[in-house]
């Protein structure tokens, strides 16, 4: 017996009020599953479970506020005997047996699973690479559904990230518009009642923003913010970067590719500090009982900026791995959600470092706040046109002001300067991100 | 496509991406952004619909012709 | 013309013969012993003129030996002297096996720290020359397997010069490799000597899609599979090991970690190589970096033939690499 515990979805956070089950009891859990959405007064979050096993009962009601740390859930581990009988496991794609009793499955001989697609010898089994399988899993896709290009039919990385960009996959359209390819000229489309509507039609589905929800937000910010202050003494680095190589790559990319295949500045801002970061493993990890513990794996919180007020600075996972356009996928996938509340506990915990970019509404120069406890931020600002000399000629060239904070305790102003130095650096070679 | 779908199509994709914008009014021929708080992701997103749901390809150096409500109208409708 | 900008064209064999040399005119304590290394010049000509210029006391002809003369430079190692004992092929050294492992290099370890043994030993190493089954092996790999010596395998004529002055300043017996296929192969290098490192490995071509890692006579080889794969849109990096040991599988692993694959050039035989040692690395460190299974090319697992056809079809060649690294990226070739 185990038991599922209210999770600490930040360093801020001591208690969270239970929104919603999203499982019942006798339900079969996997890893990863998410199985409750939890709100942190910063926003809600859903929450993975990380052991396997099966809901036994559900200890805390949904609207109840509990300590970090409190029982939610009994969860028996797999393998031990059950006390009631299971439901049946969901089939998955690898496995397309219809599900049955448990109680059938252990009496009976397991017939053999028909081949997936794309097995390359007759064990059933999917071929994926070890990459692939990695990236499948921070991108939420499931191998068994991509098409294997590899050697012997294997699934490669390029055929997780191909699956992955493909829109239906990761969020599917509303049913009540006419899917893309079979409308080319969509003539169901509604017209619309002359006057011409100049306003937009409320949404569907309400919108979740409420005041309550901003000025708890709100709370949470002022304490973390002041926290970071109080405790952190940031030192402030900057360094201009000249993006004309980056940029003209970029373009060059994206031109011939459709809108859903673009890659923004933003992506390779981000490579760029999450190879950084590998570099200079100090400055990714966290300021922790007087001595840096270093992060596991460079997990690189984005600045995400509510439109209703209010930030959130979810992490994507391994992003030194991600190739530019997984990176991508990646940073869509997180702001959609970020904006919808659909974040995961994971997600919000992680953070080895924050970048923040003010994109290209914002000012020349931000000089940001550090995450505790995290050590260190780094900030973009809006990139501009500038005069730049190189060997004595002056040219137009786009430039983004880099600017770092950084926790003085965990690391000198070298280091820093180093990190800037390597971020620029690896923005000259657009092509190695 | 005619002006009115082009209209619906915008404005659909508008909502999506930005629900928290119901009821505003928009000037046509001031840009998105400024008046929806609309980001460049943001932005791609809606390119990216559009393009989907119309089927019509938007080039990347066509997309700031689509940055006003009256642009993105006059260019999908004109395709 | 500045010194610095002014070029030499050397072979690998000028190269060897020039970095001995140096090395003896800068250090009274070095002195070069092996079979036929005096008034022959060396079985492969390395040593040729240096009787001349040093004197026989310091260019030593030894008996055919090499258990003996072996032990001998390691004697005058532990004696304050620098040898260089060139061992004239690689079999050879087989009988020199106990010398080398068993006192070269252990002694540092069993007196404490207090003895160390400052010995270069050359040899020739490798297939391809028609030198059949006894003369034609790469055991590198094996004297990569022991601790307390270090094995060096130069590729390149820029290597072969200068690597001698590290080994020779390293207060351990150091090892190195010459494929015989290289004494002949010619380059142009600065005149201005500059100082190489005897720690990490090079990559020598720049690649994207998959990693190609060799060493010393095979290199050439490799670097030829990288250009035809570029023509058949594989980017490959190469990377020329240069230190057998230890090995730098820092540089291996970070390459990979942009690849996601890897082939394995060896002249070695695959059982129990240091292409297996390197497989191992990679699936240690870099298991979750893999997008393909690791590749090798290596001997095929017979005593190497005389006859010219069979022994090239027994070693690695350049279409053999050019088709593991496209299996690697899903391609067959």
């Amino acid at each position: 017996m185990g038991d599922f515990l209210m999770p600490s979805l930040g360093a801020d956070m001591v208690e969270g009020r239970l929104i919603q089950w999203r499982v019942a009891p006798g339900d079969v859990v996997a890893k990863g599953d998410i199985v409750a959405v939890v709100d942190t007064s910063k926003a809600e979050i859903e929450v993975e479970i990380f052991e396997p096993g099966v809901i036994e009962e559900l200890v805390v009601d949904p609207g109840e506020k509990v300590a970090v740390g409190a029982v939610l859930a009994h969860v028996r581990s797999t393998g031990v005997a059950a006390t009631q009988a299971p439901a049946a496991p969901e089939p998955t794609a690898a496995e397309p047996a219809p599900p049955v009793p448990a109680a059938v499955v252990a009496a009976a001989a397991p017939a053999p699973p028909a081949e997936p697609p794309g097995a390359a010898d007759g064990s059933g089994r999917r071929r994926v690479s070890p990459l692939a399988r990695r990236v499948a899993a921070h991108l939420g896709v499931d191998p068994a559904s991509c098409e294997g290009t590899g050697p012997g039919g294997a699934v490669t990385r390029a055929d997780v990230e191909r699956t992955a960009a493909e829109p239906a996959t990761r969020a599917p359209a509303p049913p009540a518009m006419p899917a893309p390819s079979a409308m080319p000229a969509p003539p169901t489309m509604p017209a619309p009642s002359a006057p011409m509507p100049q306003t937009i039609e409320p949404p569907a589905v309400a919108a979740t923003a409420g005041d309550e929800r901003s000025i708890a937000m709100r709370r949470t910010i002022a304490r973390l913010m002041a926290r970071s202050k109080r405790e952190i003494p940031h030192y402030y680095l900057g360094h201009h970067i000249d993006l004309s190589r980056a940029l003209d790559w970029l373009k060059e990319r994206n031109a011939p590719r459709g809108p859903a295949e673009r890659v923004l500045p933003a992506a390779l801002l981000l490579k760029a500090v999450a190879l950084a970061c590998r570099e200079h493993p100090g400055l990714n990890g966290f300021w922790v009982d007087d001595e840096l513990r270093p992060g596991g794996g460079v997990h690189v919180g984005v600045a995400i900026s509510l439109r209703g007020g209010g930030l959130l600075a979810p992490a994507i996972h391994d992003a030194d791995m991600l190739g530019v356009e997984a990176l991508m996928a990646a940073l869509r996938d997180l702001t959609q959600r970020a904006r919808r509340g659909q974040l995961r506990g994971s997600e919000m915990a992680d953070p080895t470092i924050t970048v923040t970019s003010l994109g290209e509404r914002g000012v020349e120069t931000v000089y940001g706040v550090i995450h505790p406890p995290q050590v260190a931020l780094v900030g973009f600002g809006r990139v501009t046109e500038r005069a730049w000399a190189v060997r004595g000629m002056v040219g137009a060239r786009p430039v983004v002001h880099a600017t770092l904070a950084v926790d003085h305790r965990a690391a000198d102003g070298h280091t820093g300067g180093l990190f800037l130095g390597s971020i620029d650096s690896r923005l000259q070679e657009p092509e190695a991100l | 496509m005619t002006e009115a779908e082009a209209r619906a199509v915008v404005l659909a994709a508008l909502v999506e991406i930005a629900p928290e914008t119901e009821g505003v009014r928009l000037d046509g021929d001031v840009e998105l952004g400024e008046q929806l708080d609309i980001d460049s992701m943001d932005f791609l997103t809606l390119m990216t619909l559009v393009s989907e749901r119309t089927g019509i390809d938007i080039p990347e150096r066509d997309q700031p012709k689509l940055r006003t409500l009256d642009g993105a109208v006059a260019y999908l409708a004109g395709v | 013309m500045s010194t610095a900008d002014r070029t030499v064209t050397l072979t690998y064999r000028d190269a060897m013969r020039e970095a001995m040399s140096e090395a003896m005119r800068a250090d009274e304590r070095v002195f070069l012993i092996g079979e036929d290394v005096g008034r022959y010049g060396g079985a492969f000509g390395v040593s040729k003129g240096m009787l001349a210029e040093f004197g026989p006391e310091r260019i030593r002809d030894a008996p055919l030996s090499e258990s003996a003369f072996t032990g001998a430079g390691i004697g005058a190692a532990l004696n304050g002297m620098r040898p260089i004992v060139e061992i004239m092929t690689v079999n050879f050294s087989l009988l020199a096996l106990d010398q080398i492992v068993n006192n070269a290099a252990t002694i540092r370890h069993m007196s404490g720290g207090q003895f160390a043994v400052p010995l270069v030993i050359r040899m020739c190493t490798g297939a391809g020359r028609q030198l059949a089954a006894q003369h034609s092996h790469s055991f590198e790999g094996w004297y990569a397997h022991i601790p307390g010596i270090k094995v060096l395998a130069p590729a390149t004529i820029a290597d072969a010069r200068g690597m001698l002055a590290p080994a020779l300043a390293d207060p351990n017996p150091v090892l190195i490799f010459e494929h015989g296929s290289l004494y002949n192969v010619s380059g142009e290098l600065p005149a201005e000597r500059e100082p190489v490192d005897i720690e990490r490995a090079a990559v020598m071509h720049a690649g994207d899609d998959v990693t190609l890692v060799a060493y010393g006579g095979l290199l050439g080889r490799v670097l030829e599979a990288a250009e035809r794969l570029t023509g058949r849109g594989v980017s490959a990096e190469v990377i020329d090991l240069r230190v057998l040991r230890p090995l730098d599988e820092a540089t291996v692993l970070r390459s990979i970690s942009r690849t996601h694959r890897a082939v394995i050039v060896d002249e070695g035989w695959r059982s129990g190589s240091l292409s297996a040692e390197l497989s191992a690395r990679i699936a240690e460190r870099a298991f979750y970096e893999l997008d393909a299974p690791v590749e090798r090319v290596c001997a095929e697992e017979v005593p190497t033939s005389y006859a010219a056809h069979l022994e090239q079809a027994a070693i690695p060649q350049a279409d053999d690499v050019v088709a593991a690294a496209l299996r690697t990226v899903g391609r067959d070739g």
